[in-house]
C-alpha cells in the first residue's frame, strides 16, 4: 500500500508552510547583511553581534530569564500540590468547583488576567517589577502545571503509596521517595511548560511590569513599533530555537518517561 | 514424639485475643462491605478469610492495615484502639493484592524499603534483604526492575516485602494466587515456618479453600460483609454450619425436607440382605473408628500413626470381599436422631446425629459426595436410594458419578479410584442404588 499518496504529501506541505513560513522567513532575515529588512542583501551574522552590545535587549533578557525560572519553579511546585490534592482528595465538599476552578485561568482571556492582576498590585500597593511580574506568570502558569501533573496522578496507582505508608513512611515521606520520583517526567515536563509559557507571554506581562523591569516580549514589542529591525529578527530567532527546545523537550520528556513509567506501574500491578 | 500441646487459643478463657472486631461497619456511601462484624483473633494465629468475590476480605484486612476507618465499631489491636492510629504507625505490614512493588525501585530496594525506614544499621538491613531474597529465590533478580520479572516473581517480592520488617502482625490478601501449585506448596510450608519460627501472627486470604485448609488454624467463610462461620479446618469441612458454608468449601449434596422423630427401634429401611448375600466372603473388616475414635486419631494420633484411611478410599470394585466388607459396615444405625422426608417416592433418610429437638422442622441435608457409596446391587446400608447414573466425570484420583434418584433429585457421588479402570461395571445410564450411612451428613437449618 502507498502510504504517501501526493495528495497528502500536498497537504502537509501546505500545513506545515502556513505554520512555519513566517518564522522561516524572520529567521533567515536575521542574517541579513541589509538594514532594510525585506530586502536580501547576502549572508551575515552581524545583527547578533550588535544584539549582544545593546544594553536594553540584554536587561530584559535577563528579566526575563529571571522571571521565567522563578515562576516556573513556583508555579511547578505549587501546581503539583495543587493537582495532588484535587486528585487525592477524594471526599472533599466541593472538590469539583476547585477543580474547575484550577482550569478556569486557561480559558480567561489574558487581559483579564493581566488587568485583575494590576488592580490587585496596585490595590494592596505593591511597586510594579520582577516580583510582580513573577507573581502574575506563577498565577497563569500554575493552572498548566496542574492540568499535566493532574493527568499523570489520574493514573497513579494509590496503593503504591499506601505501601509506603504500612512499610513505615510518613505522607512526607511517602510522597517524597515514591510518588514523586515516579510522577517526576510529568511534573518536569509541567515545569518547561510553565517555563516556555513565561518567556514568550507580552499581554500579562505588559500589565505587571513597571519602569524598572521590562520583559523581552515587552521590549520587542514597543521596538518594533518603531519599525523592525534585523536586530529584532536575530533576538526573535533566538528565543524560537530556546522555545522550540523547551517545547519538544517537555513533550519528549512526558511522552516518553511518563509512557515508560506507566508501563513499569502496569507491569508492575499486573500479576 | 510426644504431641504437642492443641493450638487452640479461641477455646482459653485465659487468652486475651490480639486481634478484635467489636461491631464493625464499613459503608461505602450506601454500599455496605462490612456488616456489624465483630471477631477475636488471637495472637500467632493463622486466620484465613475465605469467602466469594467482593463479599469483603480486602475491605477488613485495609481496616486493619489503616487504610479504612470503620463507619461504626471499633478495631483493637492488643488491647489498644486503632480507629485513629495511622498506617506508619502500626506493627502491621500488608502485602497487597495487586503487590503495589515500586516501580523505580530494584527489587532489593523494594524488599529493603521498610527497613529503611528504622534506624537499623546497613549492614543488618543488607543481611536481613539477602535473607529475604534467599528465601524467595529471587538473588538473581536483586538488581532488576520489578517490570523486568514474571508476575509468580513480583508477587514473592511483595511477599518478601511484607515479611523483611517481621512485623507483629502480617496481613496476606491472596499472596500466592499466582505460583505454580509446586512452588505454591513450598510458599505454603515456608509460611508454615515462618509463622512457627517467629511467632506472627497472620491472617491471610485466599480463593484457594485448599489452601486455607493447609495453613490455617482457623478459617471465617464470609458472605456479603458478614462472616457466616469460624471454625477450625475440619469443623469447617465436616460441621459446616449452613447449607452456604457447605457448599462453599468444597462439594456437597443438598436434599431439603421435613424432619421428624426417629423412634430408635425403627428397621433399617428395608433391608434385603438377600440381594448381595452371594456377595460375601467370609472376611470380616476392620472395625471403624466411631466420632471420639476419629477425633482422636485426628488429633493425637495421625502425626505418629499417619492419616486415616476413610472408609470410602477403601471401596473396591463391587463382587468382592471389600464391598461386602463396605457394605456390613453400614449394617446397623445408631439408635436415635431424625427422619428426614423429603420425596414421596424415596424411603425417609435416616440421620441419626439430627438434633432431636428440631423435630418437625424444615430442614436441609448436607452430605459430601465422597460419603456417598453406590452399587448396582442394593447395599445393605441405613440409607439406601435408588437412581439411574447419568454422568460419570474421571478426575484421575477420583470419579464422580451424577445421578438422577427416582422424583429427579441429582446427585454427586464421588468414589476413589483406588485401582486402575476400578469400577468400570457402572456406566451411564445404569441403575444404581446410592447409599450412605447414618452419621455421613449433617442436618442444616439454613
Ligand atoms: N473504595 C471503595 N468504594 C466503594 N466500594 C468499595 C470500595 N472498596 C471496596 N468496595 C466494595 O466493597 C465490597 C468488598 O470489597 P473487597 O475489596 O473487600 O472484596 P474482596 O472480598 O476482597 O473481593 P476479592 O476476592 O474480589 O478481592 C465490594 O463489593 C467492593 O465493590
Ligand atoms: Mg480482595
Amino acid at each position: 500500500m502507498k502510504r504517501f499518496s501526493w495528495f497528502n504529501a500536498t497537504a502537509l506541505t501546505l500545513g506545515f508552510a502556513f505554520l512555519y513560513l513566517p518564522m522561516v522567513i524572520l529567521m533567515i532575515y536575521s542574517f541579513n547583511e541589509s538594514k532594510l529588512v525585506t530586502v536580501w542583501a547576502g549572508f551575515s551574522t552581524k545583527w547578533y553581534g550588535e544584539l549582544i552590545q545593546n544594553e536594553a535587549f540584554l536587561n530584559a533578557a535577563w528579566v526575563t530569564i529571571k522571571v521565567a525560572v522563578f515562576s516556573s519553579t513556583i508555579a511547578t511546585i505549587l501546581g503539583t500540590m495543587a493537582a495532588y490534592v484535587l486528585v487525592r482528595a477524594n471526599r472533599f465538599k466541593g472538590r469539583t468547583l476547585f477543580s474547575g476552578m484550577i482550569y478556569a485561568p486557561l480559558v480567561m482571556p489574558e487581559v483579564i488576567t493581566g488587568l485583575s492582576l494590576l488592580l490587585l498590585f496596585i490595590g494592596i500597593g505593591l511597586d510594579r517589577g520582577v516580583l510582580t511580574i513573577v507573581l502574575a506568570h506563577t498565577t497563569f502558569a500554575m493552572c498548566y502545571v496542574s492540568v499535566v501533573v493532574s493527568s499523570r496522578l489520574v493514573s497513579f496507582d494509590r496503593s503504591l503509596e499506601e505501601a509506603a505508608l504500612d512499610l513505615g513512611c510518613s505522607p512526607w515521606q511517602a510522597f517524597r521517595l515514591v510518588t514523586l520520583p515516579i510522577i517526576a517526567p510529568a511534573v518536569i515536563s509541567g515545569w518547561l511548560l510553565a517555563f516556555t509559557l513565561s518567556l514568550d507571554d507580552l499581554v500579562i506581562a505588559s500589565f505587571t511590569a513597571g519602569p524598572s523591569a521590562t520583559t523581552l516580549p515587552i521590549k520587542i514589542f514597543s521596538a518594533v513599533r518603531l519599525g523592525v529591525s534585523p536586530e529584532i529578527n536575530a533576538l526573535s530567532t533566538i528565543m524560537i530555537a530556546i522555545v522550540t527546545i523547551g517545547v519538544i523537550g517537555a513533550s519528549l520528556i512526558s511522552k516518553q518517561a511518563s509512557l515508560k513509567q506507566q508501563r513499569d506501574e502496569q507491569a508492575a500491578a499486573r500479576g | 514424639m510426644a504431641q504437642e500441646t492443641l493450638f487452640e487459643p479461641w477455646n482459653d478463657p485465659n487468652e486475651s485475643p490480639l486481634i478484635q472486631f467489636k461491631n464493625v461497619t464499613k459503608k461505602f456511601g450506601d454500599f455496605t462491605a462490612i456488616d456489624d462484624l465483630t471477631q477475636d483473633i488471637y495472637a500467632k494465629e493463622f486466620f484465613a478469610l475465605l469467602g466469594p468475590s467482593g463479599c469483603g476480605k480486602t475491605t477488613m484486612m485495609r481496616m486493619l492495615g489503616g487504610f479504612e476507618t470503620p463507619t461504626s465499631g471499633t478495631i483493637q489491636i492488643a488491647g489498644q484502639d486503632m480507629n485513629n492510629v495511622p498506617p506508619n504507625k502500626r506493627a502491621v505490614n500488608m502485602m497487597f493484592q495487586s503487590y503495589a512493588l515500586f516501580p523505580h525501585l530494584s527489587i532489593y530496594e523494594n524488599i529493603a524499603f521498610g527497613l529503611r525506614r528504622t534506624d537499623m544499621a546497613k549492614g543488618a538491613i543488607d543481611a536481613r534483604v539477602n535473607e529475604m531474597l534467599k528465601l524467595t529465590r529471587l538473588e538473581k533478580f536483586a538488581q532488576r526492575k520489578p517490570h523486568q520479572i514474571s508476575g509468580g516473581q513480583r508477587q514473592r517480592v511483595a511477599l518478601a516485602r511484607s515479611l523483611a520488617k517481621a512485623p507483629k502482625l502480617l496481613l496476606l490478601d491472596e499472596p500466592l494466587g499466582a505460583l505454580d501449585k509446586k512452588l505454591r506448596q513450598d510458599t505454603q510450608f515456608e509460611l508454615m515456618d515462618i509463622q512457627e519460627k517467629t511467632g506472627t501472627t497472620f491472617v491471610i486470604v485466599t480463593h484457594d479453600q485448599e489452601e486455607a485448609m493447609t495453613v490455617a488454624s482457623r478459617v471465617a467463610v464470609m458472605d456479603e460483609g458478614r462472616i457466616i462461620q469460624v471454625a477450625t479446618p475440619d469443623v469447617i469441612y465436616e460441621a459446616p454450619n449452613t447449607t452456604y458454608v457447605a457448599d462453599f468449601i468444597g462439594d456437597v449434596n443438598l436434599i431439603k425436607g421435613t424432619v421428624e422423630l426417629r423412634v430408635s427401634s425403627a428397621p433399617v429401611n428395608d433391608p434385603e440382605p438377600g440381594a448381595v448375600a452371594e456377595n460375601i466372603v467370609d472376611e470380616t473388616p476392620s472395625p471403624q473408628p466411631n466420632k471420639l475414635g476419629e477425633w482422636i486419631h485426628d488429633k493425637l494420633l495421625s502425626p505418629i500413626i499417619g492419616e486415616r484411611i476413610e472408609p470410602i478410599k477403601r471401596l473396591p470394585p463391587p463382587s468382592t470381599a471389600e464391598l461386602a466388607a463396605s457394605q456390613e459396615k453400614m449394617q446397623t444405625a445408631q439408635d436415635g436422631g431424625l427422619l428426614l422426608n423429603w420425596s414421596d417416592k424415596n424411603p425417609t433418610i435416616i440421620v441419626s446425629n439430627g438434633d432431636e429437638t428440631k423435630d418437625g422442622a424444615t430442614l436441609t441435608f448436607a452430605i459430601r459426595p465422597e460419603k456417598l457409596n453406590i452399587s448396582k446391587t442394593k447395599p445393605d446400608a441405613p440409607n439406601a436410594l435408588q437412581g439411574k447414573v447419568i454422568d460419570i466425570a474421571y478426575l484421575g484420583n477420583v470419579s464422580t458419578y451424577y445421578v438422577e434418584l427416582i422424583g429427579g433429585q441429582m446427585i454427586k457421588a464421588q468414589m476413589a479410584n483406588a485401582r486402575r479402570l476400578a469400577r468400570r461395571d457402572i456406566t451411564w445410564e445404569d441403575d444404581v442404588w446410592v447409599s450412605f450411612t447414618d452419621t455421613a451428613g449433617v442436618l442444616l437449618e439454613r
